[in-house]
């Protein structure tokens, strides 16, 4: 690939790491400016940074007394007024600070299933495509046995069993989404595992760990960008539809226990809009953000997705 | 007119298998029987540990909170057998579970397979329609999207089915209640609020098969969009990835009508990979249908389980989990052989 | 004199991509007349492909078309949709590169070659299309059962003859093979070589060979057009154009093949340095100027024309001209 707009690189005044991280940063830039061509991807980003900007700021914008059932001062399901922008929920409490604080719970524990499901899945990924024989096919074929499991029914008992806190639920949606992101860096794998560089690297006595760790590795981390970022979107999802379903941790707000909330109390026959639009909207914005950056990602990686 | 040509080149041409399609699809069936089978024997072994490896005492995580002198936890364990050895344990398992005995509902005091064998089929009514409509009309959509590429249609259509694809398919159902069956301002509700029938007594078959399927309108139609939205993405990316090929080109250069290329040859190929992820994806159905249920109250096993998290149901939980693992194995394996009647490269 | 089957006259293609356009073929004219072999040489790249695209009025959607392709007289660029389709494999047919991805992988190969002939004759029985499809099997050298078998399981060498016995299936007058022979080895070549040349002498159809392994076209064609960067660079008899070339980048596409059994050949390779131009980024005046062994300054300040010379020879050469006689002026 020729791209006329790059440094040079000067032979003999460089070494061997500085050679590969100028490479890495050159390629990080053409990425970057591939990324920056699709309006959808870039749309995604902005919402996601904005989304993530109102998490961290929320002590900033929003009051944390108004996460607090003893000091609420509005009335029972307010409809929205100059105080109350959002209205109120059936304990009184400022819908929107509730919406606020909330996002703060729905994107960590996205983020963290996600890093546990990465984790796992990558691991598993590259060990099942790099080990022929008896170990990989092993690896293989339980990722495949774990992915039939359907996700719902397993998370619930799960949820049941660990008890309701805001890491078991992280745990439990990390354990039941690592087979997708695991096929898919098994099949990198098996792909890079042909090229010709592995074969030069391992006649030159390189050991399993540097093989994997120097040169799949390096080369699956892309893929493995993309498909986080789809996982995160997947993981908010998840964690929405946990704590509609009560599994959640009881104490702490976010989007899924608004909504429980709005469920239990009968909004949508009360006609109180205010309390069960807002979360759900939040929810689509979020992971319609990370599913958009996330096709963005693939099609920057793989030409051949172009023009989906 | 025929030629004459030199006698095959040994070395060069290869004999050809038999054209046949009997003689491998059979071994095919086999291999992918077998494979279900190690899934459904797995899922046995996570169902069995899922309640007695985790940490802590199995009486006190079973019965929790229920027992408090150690002459009841001794009780309960001896009724449960926890106080043989796991391997004894995990045969009784499988002995009770190939029988039929899945253990007694805490909460209703029933067999749990009773129970289940009650709440099956408003479930599978719910998502057996789901599935065929949005199935039918996503590959449809799919296909059509994909043909017409980059027009607005595609586009349009597209950007909606991310954005259904995005949202939990119970949150669109408490949309669709709020707008439907509630009314907004002025305008009325027009569809019932939840339940699987009126309640009403002395209705004929039909009076009751209709308010039936007057009750399942909404949440069959939440169930379908959510589904479609993402059947015809997968559906559309299979088709593009189509577009490109040779023959193609080489059925066109026969004289064929634009809808024979695209229902005759891409689509036929693109059927594929797309069986494939749509059998895949059919573990998020069973989830599906779990969350709807409980929205609009369907008493199915959806909602069995749901109510099982209450109490916690135990024995109802394990049973409903090794239905729907069963029925997503089961669903796989159908498709893996649609699959293999689909493809004939993959017989051989 | 009939019209010829088959007269491109100032055909050029551009392609749209990315804002750009893109030049893939100049000013190519081009004839085939019924029972002759015309062979079209060049690298990948030179255009070659997009044109034969063109007489089946083929080529993709981005693709702008101008001049005029005549078969039999009438313009395919500018055919009714009916017309064309009527065209299609019962006038012309194509033998596409790579068969291994030009199959459906999916249908049989019965259905294959039966579809091309209901398309056409509607009104067949499905014993007499059987029939058919048999008999065309066979003209190619391969037993009858072959057509119940599905792409996947013919060797490459039975794909392409299925692909010469389909091209067969409506009885066209014009045949084009595109790369009939790339990715088959040589003692398979050889046996689909002559399946086309048999059916070029016993059928009458005329032939539009397209290759760039000029030995090739050398044994088989009766006239060869060499191609670089979308034009006609050299044209004419074939022994003449394989053997003394005119135009400098002829010689060395025709050197560039070792003769098979020739030990001198096998052991003094001589190619051309360079790739050809990419033809977003042609350079000015004459396309091959950069690569030619011959070129002066002056070939880079204007693009050098076709001219004849005697034999019936066409070249675009400045240097042609220096040591044989032009026949006519432009």
């Amino acid at each position: 690939m020729t791209a006329p707009t790059e440094t040079p690189v000067e032979a003999g005044r460089l070494s061997t790491r500085q050679l590969s991280w100028q490479r890495r940063r050159q390629a990080l830039a053409r990425g970057w400016a591939e990324f920056r061509r699709h309006r959808s991807g870039m749309v995604g980003l902005g919402i996601m940074v904005a989304f993530v900007l109102v998490a961290l700021c929320a002590p900033l914008l929003a009051s944390a007394d108004g996460l607090s059932v003893t000091k609420a001062t509005g009335g029972v399901l307010e409809s929205p007024s100059g105080k109350f922008w959002l209205g109120t929920d059936e304990s009184g409490r400022s819908v929107l600070t509730l919406l606020i604080w909330g996002s703060r719970i729905s994107l960590l524990v996205g983020l963290l299933a996600t890093v546990i499901s990465m984790v796992i899945g990558t691991l598993i990924g590259l060990l099942s495509g790099y080990f022929t024989g008896w170990a990989g096919s092993i690896l293989y074929r339980f990722t495949e046995w774990f992915l039939v499991i359907p996700f719902l029914p397993l998370a619930i008992i799960l949820a049941t069993v660990l008890g309701r806190s805001l890491f078991n639920i992280a745990l439990v949606i990390g354990i039941t989404t690592w087979p997708s992101t695991a096929l898919l860096i098994r099949s990198q794998t098996l792909s890079i595992k042909e090229r010709p560089y592995l074969e030069r690297a391992r006649v030159l006595g390189a050991g399993r760990a540097h093989q994997i760790g120097r040169h799949i590795l390096p080369n699956v981390m892309p893929m493995v960008f993309a498909n986080t970022t789809l996982t995160v979107a997947a993981a908010i999802l998840s964690e929405t539809t946990l704590s509609f379903l009560g599994l959640g941790d009881p104490t702490r707000v976010s989007w899924g226990t608004m909504l429980d909330s709005a469920y239990s109390v009968g909004a949508m026959t009360t006609g109180s809009w205010w309390f069960f639009l807002p979360p759900g909207l939040c929810v689509v914005a979020v992971v319609l953000a990370f599913t958009l950056i996330g096709r963005a990602l693939e099609e920057v990686l793989d030409p051949r997705l172009r023009g989906r | 007119m025929s030629m004459v040509v030199a006698g095959e080149a040994p070395a060069t041409e290869v004999t050809p298998r038999s054209g046949g399609r009997g003689k491998s699809y059979p071994r095919y069936v086999g291999g992918k029987v077998l494979g279900s089978l190690g899934s459904l024997a797995f899922m046995l072994v996570v169902n069995f540990f899922l309640f007695r490896v985790l940490p802590g005492d199995p009486a006190r995580t079973l019965g929790r909170g229920r027992f408090t002198t150690p002459e009841q936890l001794a009780e309960f364990n001896r009724t449960h057998g926890l106080d043989q050895p796991l391997v004894e344990q995990f045969f009784t398992f499988l002995r009770n579970t190939f029988t039929g005995d899945l253990g007694v509902s805490i909460k209703y005091n029933v067999p749990v397979s009773e129970l289940m064998l009650d709440r099956m089929w408003p479930t599978l009514l719910l998502v057996g329609t789901s599935t065929i409509l949005s199935t039918v009309i996503g590959i449809w959509m799919g296909i059509h999207q994909a043909w017409k590429r980059d027009s607005f249609l595609d586009r349009s259509t597209t950007g909606t089915a991310l954005t259904l694809y995005s949202m939990p398919e119970w949150w669109l159902g408490l949309v669709l209640i709020a707008v439907f069956s509630v009314g907004i301002g002025p305008i009325p509700g027009i569809f019932p609020t939840g339940g699987l029938d009126s309640g009403a007594v002395g209705q004929s078959a039909i009076e009751h098969g209709l308010d039936v399927a007057w009750h399942l309108v909404l949440p069959v139609f939440t169930l379908t969009l959510a589904y479609l939205a993402e059947y015809s993405l997968i559906m559309r990316a299979s088709v593009l990835d189509e577009l490109g090929e040779d023959y193609l080109t080489t059925a066109r250069a026969k004289g064929l009508r634009d809808i024979q290329v695209r229902n005759n040859h891409a689509v036929r190929n693109a059927m594929l990979p797309a069986t494939t992820v749509i059998a895949l994806n059919l573990g998020f159905v069973v989830s599906g249908a779990i969350t709807i249920e409980t929205v609009f109250s369907i008493p199915g096993l959806g909602l069995l389980s749901t109510e099982a998290l209450q109490t916690p149901d135990y024995w109802v939980l394990q049973g409903t989990f090794l239905f729907a693992s069963g029925a997503v194995i089961f669903a796989n394996l159908a498709a893996n052989l649609l699959y293999g009647l689909l493809d004939p490269r993959v017989r051989s | 004199m009939t019209a010829p089957l088959l007269e491109m006259r100032d055909v050029g293609v551009t392609y749209r991509a990315r804002g750009r356009e893109i030049p893939a073929v100049r000013d190519v004219n081009l004839t085939v007349s019924r029972g002759e072999i015309v062979g079209l040489a060049g690298e990948s790249g030179c255009g070659k492909s997009t044109l034969a695209s063109t007489i089946l009025r083929l080529q993709p959607a981005s693709a702008q078309v101008t001049g005029q392709v005549l078969f039999e007289g009438e313009d395919v660029l500018t055919m009714r949709w009916g017309d064309l389709r009527t065209l299609r494999w019962a006038g012309a047919s194509i033998v596409f590169q790579g068969a291994l991805h030009s199959l459906n992988p999916v249908h049989r190969i019965s259905r294959q070659i039966g579809e091309a002939i209901t398309t056409h004759q509607p009104g067949l029985s499905e014993q007499q299309v059987t029939e058919r499809t048999g008999d065309l099997l066979e003209q190619v050298g391969l037993p009858r059962q072959r057509a119940s078998t599905y792409p996947h399981q013919l060797s490459g060498g039975q794909k392409q003859r299925v692909m010469i016995a389909m091209a067969l299936a409506c009885n066209p007058s014009l045949i084009v093979a595109d790369e009939p022979t790339t990715a088959l080895d040589v003692m398979v070549q050889a046996q689909v070589l002559d399946v086309l040349q048999h059916l070029v002498r016993e059928l009458g159809v005329g032939m539009l060979i397209i290759s760039h392994d000029l030995s090739v076209l050398g044994d088989l064609c009766d006239r060869i057009v060499v191609m670089y960067a979308g034009r006609v660079v050299e044209a004419g008899p074939a022994a003449a154009v394989f053997g003394q070339s005119l135009h400098p980048y002829a010689r060395a596409l025709s050197a560039a093949f070792p003769k098979v059994g020739d030990p001198a050949a096998r052991f003094a390779p001589a190619g051309l340095p360079g790739d050809p131009p990419d033809p977003a980024e042609l350079p000015p005046g004459c396309s091959f100027a950069p690569r030619c062994p011959q070129a002066l300054d002056s070939c880079t300040e204007a693009v050098p024309l076709l001219e004849s010379y005697d034999g019936g020879r066409l070249a675009a050469c400045f240097r042609v001209g220096e040591d044989r006689e032009t026949v006519s002026l432009p």
